[in-house]
């Protein structure tokens, strides 16, 4: 042990305190730091989610012009609904970092309210988002309208989707803590629902500059 | 059926067929000959490397088996700076000298850029709209007012300047012999140039998958002294209906047919398929039968 | 309204090739289930296999199910073929809507089901061990990956039997694909299919990712770390980067289908060539997530094979690195032809030359691997040796066609399908074949048949030039892909020819099949008693053949870049084994029927989708989101293997080396 411990390829990590050496390397007992390898993991998840969405992004860019006689982005565009989603969506993201810090303290609680508040303002976002698409279809600008309106639904409704998943998972998180409390694998996953919520948001920023801002604007 | 490719002989199996018969490798006009020229440098370039790389890891095998006791062991030869500027030096100068070629080549061959007639100051260029259609080619020659299904004459000698488009899904208007392929798109125009210097009949086909009829769907490159054509021209005037809306919109439908012709051609008909004017092809009969 | 669009017409009672080969296909499934209910093997297959979250296990069950869809791939294979060689002037024997599912399937099920749970299979069972850890990042996503990928399988093996696969060949380009043109079930079969392995691939992507980033032995550091592992590495990168762009690309496919968008349709402003570059901003990727796994394999096989050390081994890192970055900057080489004008192709010509650096390197240090050291030829290294004669061939082709103008005159043509095939085959398949001869002993603790692997490799390789060398000469002659007959009479002898190759391949499949029974049947002769049947370098065989569970007893300490190769030269050096370490008990993860549910629950929301019974799918959509919630409920994730059981396995392993290295002859 002495020789690797003078090996600067060691990986193997520091016991109980201090900053780790090399999060790659298993401690003592070969056995490897949880909540890095989840957080890690589920950062790469969100990568690739977010290439699917720049996917997305670029198809919008592609036919964000094709309106095919149909209404453009700055016609049907209702920025004022628009900025209230992205104040409901924020706040959220915000509600969410407090119940995120209430868990570190373990404040079964506040953990539980702010998850709440992270919840109904989500849902908020949604029901406002859903009647900005009722309305759309209502008026015969649904998706099949045309190429820029499919791309604009797809965009933005993929975002739904995403935050309609979350809520789900959050309904389920807040059972969980409810019942069990803050074990070490429930905390992990509100460590991933944490990273989900924000990643989202900045999912959204991106949206709402791009196809609401530059789209009204042109 | 269309007709028939005039067929040659059986190519005889080797490699000595590569030069004699083929179509791509014996071209019968200038952007053929040049994509020819590109094909076979980059070749044989390419070989200079592949072949020694082949003998040489064949050799190496075999000589260093674990039986030859002449071999001399270098268990620990296992890096060396000088082979290494070796291994990454010769691909990348093979790499800027084909890369060079294909600068160039992408240029000069580029599909859309104009050629000149055989002969300074020869035949002036000929115009043909192309549409390929489900699964059929259409052709109309807007100068001449005639229009063409699945046969294609045109003056020896002269350019061609090639509109495509698509009625439908997507093909590709290929004829082997005279050189570069292109897509054809629905809503969408593919510029392509191309020139028959000797007489002959060459074959033309959609090189892009498009469906059931996709095999039937080649047609007849009939290259006719600049003579011949006009009073191929004239034949064809005036005779056999026209080309209009409701021939066009007959024709869309699915299925192949043989090689025809139309005296006339409604003007701007072009125009309306490339830009999507026209609805485009109605697809399969019964949408309905969905299962099978 | 019950079955949506399913009816009866949707069984092919009146065709005589689809219903004699489903009668035969279910027979065969039947016959199989039969046996393992009558034996009783049910409970065990439940708990050793499909609830097991092991890696070695998954890997395992990816590489059957790779060689089992083989087949079926390779059946269509010969029915094109045949097909080719007797429809000069003629119909041949399968009509257009037939022939055109084939093709399609053919290259579906050999890129999706057969290369990519090949390579998968081989990372998944060998990098762990490669590294020196005991599981993957996460193992229960690790069997959910699988299920997931063989739900996919499944559905499209399905289309079969219920209703039609696509007729639009493995890329669905639009508007073909569109439903105006294709109002069928088979582009829904193929979109849901892939989109469910998709997402399956998906995970597997983020999993290895971070086991190889973040799980490691002590002292493997990443320049330690064996190049397969690196390859690893490298292709679920490209698999992390590049398959939410396919996904995001069917579901736009899905929605013109399903729900009347436009994104690729006629009318609307739809456009197609979108599609083409999207489908190809992942379809380039995917190239080198299949071949840089068999590269990484060629890299332990040759030079543990060699005897020596991997020949420029940092460079082998750097190349592998670069083609992981370029292999995103090429994908318009695919379509030259659309007409985006002399820069762009020029542009994308050149950049995909530039991959070609990276990989002659490769192919120099592998001959330099060779080079001086002491060559034996087991099956794994002919299948290498063929691999590098045969690529820097395909690899040659593939650059010719990256020269914009040859691309010109040979897209779409019969050229391009033997180039991508001289790769595909030379490169992915012999890797996987090697591969498969080189890590089965580790796998099930006997070597399989020499004489009959070399009979088989021989088939391959002769039948592999004898069926795709015709198809260069007449792609060179101007046939284009896919083409259900012909009159052209040129073509029809290296039809003839290439039909003729098939024939060939079949009976290295077949002499497969047969190395694979008399290995089973004569096990005890060949037992891998050591661990090292093939005089390793790296840490998979350090362990005993097949591997405990937990894999190490205690972490392996790495000191070099073979770490395995290090420990072995110095015990040697020393006449005696290291000393024995303290077992502790291990902690290592439970089984889990998760992933098992998961893929019921895709399979039947892939089917209900395809047929729009669209009460099934609500109710499925319901199952996934229980699946989650109680999957997400458990409370014990992990057991222990108690320290005297983890020396008892251990001191056999012992035993065995001292045995051999010591007091035997050597293996």
């Amino acid at each position: 042990m002495s020789a690797a411990a003078a090996d600067p390829h060691n990986l193997r990590q520091g016991h109980g305190h201090g900053p780790r050496g090399n999060a790659a390397g298993p401690d003592e007992h070969g056995h490897f730091d949880k909540r890095i390898i989840t957080g890690y993991g589920f950062w790469i998840f969100l990568l690739s989610d977010i290439v699917m969405f720049s996917a997305l992004f670029a198809t919008y860019a592609v036919l964000a012009h094709a309106t095919a006689g149909g209404p453009s982005g700055k016609q049907i565009f209702d920025l004022q609904n628009v900025a209230l989603e992205t104040g409901f969506l924020l706040l959220s993201s915000f509600a969410c970092g407090m119940a995120a810090i209430a868990s570190e303290q373990k404040n079964l609680l506040w953990t539980e309210i702010g998850l709440l508040i992270t919840g109904l303002l989500g849902f908020a976002f949604l029901v406002l988002e859903l009647r900005e698409f009722a309305d759309l279809i209502a008026h015969g600008n649904g998706p099949t309208r045309s190429a820029f309106l499919s791309a604009f639904f797809t965009l933005v409704g993929c975002h739904g989707l995403h935050v309609g998943c979350g809520l789900l998972w959050l309904g389920t998180m807040m059972a969980q803590i409810w019942a069990k409390g803050f074990r070490a694998e429930t905390v992990r996953r509100l460590m991933c629902f944490n990273l989900f919520w924000h990643a989202l948001d900045i999912i959204w920023v991106a949206l709402f500059t791009i196809v609401y801002l530059l789209g009204a604007g042109q | 059926m269309a007709a028939r490719f005039p067929a040659r002989s059986f190519a005889p199996f080797g490699l000595l067929a590569l030069g004699g018969c083929s179509a791509v490798l014996d071209p019968q006009g200038p952007v053929g000959q040049g994509d020819r020229i590109i094909l076979i440098d980059a070749l044989l370039i390419m070989l200079c490397i592949v072949v020694p790389t082949i003998l040489g890891t064949l050799a190496f095998a075999w000589w260093f088996r674990a039986s030859n006791t002449k071999a001399r062991r270098l268990p620990e030869f296992t890096y060396s700076g000088r082979v290494e500027l070796l291994v990454w030096s010769i691909p990348v100068l093979i790499v800027l000298f084909l890369g060079g070629i294909a600068w160039i080549g992408s240029h000069e061959l580029d599909p859309a850029k104009p050629i000149a007639a055989a002969t300074p100051g020869g035949a002036k260029p000929i115009e043909v709209d192309v549409v390929s259609l489900d699964w059929k080619w259409l052709f109309l020659y807007p100068e001449q007012g005639i229009a063409t299904v699945n046969q294609l004459t045109v003056p020896a000698g002269a350019p061609i300047h090639f509109r495509i488009t698509s009625a439908s899904v997507m093909n590709a208007f290929f004829v082997p012999r005279l050189g570069s392929m292109i897509y054809a798109m629905h809503g969408m125009t593919t510029d392509l140039w191309l020139r028959a210097d000797k007489p002959g009949t060459y074959r033309g086909l959609s090189s892009h998958y498009s469906g059931d009829g996709f095999s039937d769907m080649h047609f007849v490159l009939n290259a006719v002294p600049p003579a011949q054509f006009g009073a191929w021209v004239a034949a064809v005037k005036g005779k056999g209906g026209a080309m209009d809306r409701p021939v066009y919109t007959a024709l869309s439908q699915q299925g192949t047919m043989p090689p025809a012709t139309y005296g006339a051609i409604q003007p701007g008909l072009f125009d309306a398929i490339s830009s999507g004017r026209l609805p485009q092809a109605p697809g399969p009969k019964d949408n309905q039968n969905a299962a099978r | 309204m019950l079955l949506g669009k399913l009816t009866w017409s949707a069984i092919p009672l009146h065709e005589p090739i689809p219903l004699i080969t489903s009668i035969i296909v279910l027979a065969v499934v039947f016959a199989v289930l039969g046996i393992v209910t009558a034996k009783g093997w049910w409970p065990y297959l439940w708990r050793e296999w499909i609830t097991s979250v092991d890696h070695k296990r998954i890997g395992v069950m990816y590489c059957v199910m790779a060689l089992v869809m083989l087949l079926r791939g390779f059946a269509d294979a010969l029915m094109m073929r045949s097909q080719q060689a007797v429809a000069f002037h003629g119909p041949g024997y399968l009509p257009p809507e037939h022939y055109d599912q084939i093709f399609s399937a053919h290259g579906t099920i050999m890129i999706f089901f057969v290369a990519m749970p090949f390579v998968i299979g081989l990372m998944n069972f060998a990098m762990p061990l490669q590294l020196g850890i005991r599981d993957v990042a996460f193992p229960t996503f690790n069997s959910v990956s699988f299920w997931l990928t063989a739900s996919g399988a499944l559905l499209v093996n399905l289309s079969l039997f219920i209703g039609e696969f696509a007729r639009t060949g493995w890329l669905p380009y639009p508007p073909l694909s569109e439903l105006r043109y294709s109002p069928g079930v088979g582009v829904d079969y193929y979109l849901w299919a892939l989109q469910i392995s998709g997402i399956g691939t998906l995970i597997s992507g983020i999993n290895l990712v971070t086991t190889v980033l973040k799980m490691r032995a002590p002292g493997m550091s990443y320049t330690r770390m064996p190049v397969f592992c690196w390859t690893t590495l490298a292709a679920n990168l490209l698999i992390v980067a590049a398959f939410p762009i396919l996904t995001a690309t069917l579901a736009e496919l899905l929605l013109d289908r399903y729900l009347g968008f436009h994104f690729f349709t006629n009318d609307g402003g739809g456009n197609m060539m979108m599609f083409m570059n999207l489908i190809w901003a992942w379809g380039h990727p995917e190239v080198y997530i299949l071949i840089l796994p068999a590269f990484g394999i060629f890299s332990e096989v040759i030079s543990t094979f060699s005897g020596k050390p991997l020949f420029g081994y940092r460079s082998m890192i750097a190349a592998t690195m670069a083609i992981c970055v370029l292999s995103f900057m090429v994908w318009l080489h695919h379509f030259f032809t659309m007409g985006a004008g002399a820069d762009v192709n020029a542009f994308f010509g050149i950049a995909t030359m530039i991959i070609a650096v990276p990989t002659g390197v490769k192919i120099f240090n592998w001959m330099f691997t060779m080079y001086g050291g002491t060559v034996r030829f087991k099956t794994p290294m002919l299948w290498a040796i063929a691999f590098i004669c045969t690529f820097v061939v395909g690899g040659m082709t593939g650059v010719l066609m990256a020269v914009p103008p040859a691309d010109f005159v040979l897209h779409n043509s019969l050229f391009l399908v033997a180039h991508f095939h001289n790769v595909i085959i030379g490169g992915v398949l012999f890797g996987c074949f090697a591969g498969y001869e080189y890590w089965f002993p580790k796998a099930f603790g006997f070597t399989l048949d020499e004489r009959l692997g070399k009979t088989a490799f021989w088939c391959w390789f002769v039948g592999f030039i004898v069926a795709f060398t015709p198809l260069y000469v007449v792609g060179l002659e101007g046939m284009t892909r896919r083409m259900q007959h012909y009159d052209v009479a040129e073509w029809h002898p290296w039809l003839i020819v290439a039909a003729v190759g098939a024939a060939i391949i079949a009976l290295g499949i077949a002499f497969q099949v047969l190395q694979l029974i008399v290995s089973i049947r004569t096990r005890d002769q060949r037992r891998d008693v050591t661990g090292d049947p093939w005089d390793g370098r790296t840490l998979e065989w350090i362990t005993p053949s097949p591997p405990p569970t937990f894999n190490f007893p205690v972490m392996p300490n790495v000191e070099g870049e073979e770490a395995y190769w290090g420990l072995k030269s110095k015990a040697l050096q020393q006449q005696r084994l290291f000393d024995e370490p303290a077992y502790e008990k291990i902690e290592m993860p439970r089984n889990s029927p998760t992933g098992f549910f998961v893929a019921i629950v895709a399979t039947f929301m892939g089917f209900a989708l395809i047929w729009h019974i669209w009460w099934l799918a609500a109710l499925e959509f319901a199952c996934a989101y229980a699946v989650f919630v109680v999957f997400a409920w458990r409370d014990e994730h992990e057991y222990y293997v108690p320290a005297e059981e983890v020396a008892r396995i251990d001191r056999a392993r012992r035993a065995a080396r001292q045995q051999s290295w010591f007091e035997g002859t050597s293996a």
